[in-house]
């Protein structure tokens, strides 16, 4: 599973990195390949942790979300298991394709502090992770997720600034892509493997710990409430 | 054991429990029978925690479902009438995994998960996955989870569901046994009227929600003036088909009107 979903951020660091690479050298902005790896990082933990938290839709229509549900464990606990679960998933998913871009010419400004990108992705795949969970008590049928898919997560991945910097924007994109905490965990990621940002690093990691504790008090209530 | 006062479900328009009241005492096996789409499951539901009833009244073991959920929940088993084992576990995993919730100590849960999957035929298949099981095997494995813990109240909807004789007569010994031995509570809803009267002390028919007759085996054929538990349901039942889950039978026959048309 964890293989077959690198293709996407393949197909975009390749096609992106190397295709929009030229356009984006002649604005000045130097290598884009380098300024769009973290954004690919950013958008497969993205992915995999919302729908590791959608996968209670499976469990719903396979039954097995009852044996869960009747069983004397508080729902909290379930529900921050089930979070946890698919936001380790989804940073070693992010991790594989760090290395995909190392593979593909990336290079970090700093190899010694590489490894605190794993702070970011982390703390970026316990917020969506907890997200797909509150999503995922909700949603009844699988109709429901194409609607998730289009109104929530690809607006999260392209408002982010995961593909273009976030400067000059129009205030209400601006405004947009401030609330989004996929803007912080990109660009936490930013700061740390090309060594400029937008937002302080501090900063980035105590928005993602906010939204962390919101989406997970938010999951464990709607878990808490699930009747079928 | 379980004390239920005017329960009542209404999901929108359709009312599937109406003000429904019965109990059952400790270490009884308590049958609720009645024809499809009567509220069994539904009720079972409320009492298990998965659903909030609309009005009325619930304890079990003096406890509130609402409100101490959790309580409530280590006092009970269940077998669910519809599927609600995890498809890409194997079947050891999934006796495992319950073990887990249920915080059976490792050591006897691996004795138990023995015993059961060897009583019920599965042992030798403990290593396949659930999704590459038969209806039956699957039914099985769930009928052999829900007995890993000891619980004192065991509820059993539809247990038999699919299931050939030997199985069942399995099942329905060691239900017995378990009642015997350990005082275990029975709730138990069954279409089979040989398997209510074999292992039921006291039974409860339900239609369209509500509760049209309780007591014991004999009671209720005594009250209906009927030598048989299946002629004394249909009694209090009526005979004509639910529409919902009308069996193939009744499809077959409806074609064969058609045709003659
Ligand atoms: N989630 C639901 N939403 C709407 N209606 C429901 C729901 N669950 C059950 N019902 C309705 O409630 C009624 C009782 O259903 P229930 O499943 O309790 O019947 P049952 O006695 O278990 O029947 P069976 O013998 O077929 O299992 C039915 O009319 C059913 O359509
Ligand atoms: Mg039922």
């Amino acid at each position: 599973m964890i293989v077959a979903s690198l293709g996407q951020p393949l197909l975009y660091l390749l096609v992106l990195g190397f295709g929009l690479g030229p356009v984006f050298q002649k604005a000045g902005n130097g290598s884009y390949l380098q300024f769009v790896a973290p954004g690919v990082i950013g958008m497969s933990v993205l992915f995999t942790s919302v729908f590791s938290g959608i996968g209670l839709l499976w469990d719903r229509q396979f039954g097995f979300l009852k044996e869960t549900l009747v069983a004397p464990v508080p729902r909290a606990t379930v529900m921050i298991g089930k979070t946890l679960g698919g936001a380790t998933v989804a940073t070693i998913q992010g991790l594989l394709v760090l290395a995909i871009c190392l593979i593909a010419g990336f290079r970090p400004v700093n190899w010694l502090t590489l490894p605190l990108a794993l702070v970011f992705m982390i703390m970026t795949a316990i917020v969506f992770a907890g997200l797909g969970v509150a999503i995922g008590s909700k949603l009844q049928d699988i109709q429901g997720m194409q609607l998730i898919m289009n109104f929530v997560v690809l607006p999260i991945y392209f408002l982010s600034g995961a593909l273009f910097p976030l400067t000059d924007l129009p205030t209400v994109l601006n405004f947009l892509t401030r609330i989004d905490p996929l803007s912080y965990g990109v660009d936490g990621l930013r700061n740390i493997m090309i060594g400029t940002s937008q937002f302080p690093p501090e900063l980035s990691l105590a928005v993602l710990a906010v939204a962390a504790l919101i989406f997970i008090a938010l999951g464990s209530y709607s878990f808490s409430k699930i009747q079928i | 054991m379980i004390r239920v006062e005017n329960l009542s479900k209404k999901f929108g328009e359709v009312t599937a429990v109406d003000n429904v009241s019965f109990e059952v005492a400790a270490g009884e096996i308590f049958a609720f029978l009645g024809p499809n789409g009567a509220g069994k499951t539904t009720t079972i539901k409320m009492l298990t925690t998965l659903l909030k009833p609309t009005s009325g009244k619930i304890e079990i073991d003096g406890l509130d479902p609402a409100k101490q959920s959790n309580e409530v929940r280590k006092r009970f088993g269940i077998v669910f009438q519809d599927p609600s084992l995890d498809q890409e576990l194997t079947a050891e995993e999934n006796m495992d995994l319950h073990g887990v919730l249920y915080s059976v100590p490792r050591k006897l849960r691996h004795e138990r998960t023995e015993m059961l999957l060897t009583l019920f035929e599965l042992w030798d298949r403990r290593k396949s996955y659930v999704k590459e099981f038969s209806g039956g095997m699957k039914r099985r494995l769930e009928i052999a989870r829900g007995f890993l813990h000891t619980p004192k109240i065991l509820f059993l909807d539809e247990p038999t569901l699919g299931l050939d004789p030997q199985s069942r007569n399995q099942l329905w010994t060691h239900v017995k046994n378990l009642n015997q031995s350990e005082g275990v509570t029975v709730f138990l809803t069954t279409h089979y009227m040989d398997e209510a009267e074999r292992v039921a002390e006291r039974i409860a028919v339900i239609d369209h929600g509500k509760i049209i007759a309780q007591g014991s085996p004999d009671e209720l054929k005594r009250q209906t003036d009927t030598d048989s538990l299946e002629a004394a349901f249909l009694r209090l039942t009526g005979s004509t088909i639910r529409d919902e889950k009308a069996g193939a039978a009744d499809q077959m026959r409806e074609m064969a009107r058609m045709w003659r048309k």
